[in-house]
């Protein structure tokens, strides 16, 4: 019983509103630190590619933005499903900020790799290639999810319709990650993820893995933040955001 | 120095990449903390028209 006690506890808006406020501080500072030891590791101390010379560099930004793509649409399929069956606002309130963030690390996986794949594959982009195709498809996802809650009003019906998209769409991830296993694809295979462990030299891996950590905690940070202010709206009506948004006296 | 930057001729490849990212980041962080405030402000214009009525 004391589980639930602390779990009912933590789902409570206001107690969420500022226990949050306490935690970003420790994830952000955290976060740019590894993402400053991972950043200069990767583009000054890491030995260059023996195939792809320097322009290896691009996978300490690539990758960690393409793992956060993925990260935030779990994060947000699994947060809508639990809102679904157990009824709880708090997990809507996740899976609906999580959206807008899954979709800027998907833009920037894409493009990063777009910039990768022109000096090594010498194109920009491959119509039909599956990794790069369900990578750009979950992009698609993530908007129509986000054009879905603005079209309705009501929140309620919002969360309900946003949470069988996400949980629908969520098929798309294994595919993703599969692709260059499945199908024949221009993107190489996997590095870190792999049955015989990272295929990787320490000097490379270090700061690769220090920027996949450290885009996790600024990912952790702008989710807490982007909770804390849809939590508010929510709440607008009630006492709590009332006596929070209202200074000591003001009788206006 | 310079070589360090050049990158052996991809360095405008791995430097835009790294200049996006930092972009994305601190949109993504602004985004955040603007929309918090706004939210935050509506509620209050609200409460207080609420009472003025």
């Amino acid at each position: 019983m004391a589980i639930w006690n602390f779990l009912h506890k933590m789902a409570s808006p206001p107690h969420f509103y500022g226990l949050a406020a306490k935690i970003i501080p420790w994830f952000a500072v955290t976060g740019i630190a590894l993402f400053v030891y991972g950043a200069i590791g990767g583009l000054f101390y890491a030995p260059p590619d023996y195939q792809q010379g320097d322009a290896f560099r691009i996978i300490y930004v690539h990758v960690p933005a393409a793992y956060l793509s993925m990260l935030a649409y779990v994060v947000m399929a699994i947060a809508a499903g639990i809102g679904l069956i157990w009824r709880i606002k708090l997990s809507h309130a996740v899976a609906a900020s999580a959206a807008p963030l899954g979709a800027w690390f998907t833009f920037l996986a894409l493009v990063t790799g777009s910039i990768w794949g022109r000096p090594m594959w010498g194109t920009w982009w491959e119509w039909g290639d599956p990794r790069l195709t369900s990578e750009l498809i979950m992009l698609f996802l993530y908007f129509g999810y986000m054009a879905l809650r603005a079209a309705i009003d009501d929140t309620a019906k919002a969360d309900k319709a946003s949470a069988i998209l996400a949980m629908v769409g969520a098929v798309n991830i294994p595919i993703i990650h599969f692709s260059v296993e499945w199908w024949s694809s221009l993107h190489q295979g996997a590095t870190l993820v792999r049955a015989d462990g990272p295929a990787i030299e320490t000097t490379m891996l270090y700061p690769l893995l220090a920027m996949i950590f450290g885009f996790s905690f600024l990912f952790g940070a702008l989710l807490l933040q982007r909770v804390r202010a849809e939590v508010l709206f929510r709440e607008r009506r009630s006492r709590w955001v009332h006596d929070l948004v209202m200074p000591a006296g003001d009788t206006q | 120095m310079t070589d360090a930057l050049a990158m052996g001729g991809y360095g405008v490849y791995v430097w835009s990449c790294f200049g996006l990212t930092l972009i994305v980041i601190i949109i993504c962080t602004v985004q955040a903390w603007r929309r918090h405030r706004t939210i935050f402000n509506n509620a209050r214009t609200q409460i207080r028209a609420m009472k003025s009525d």
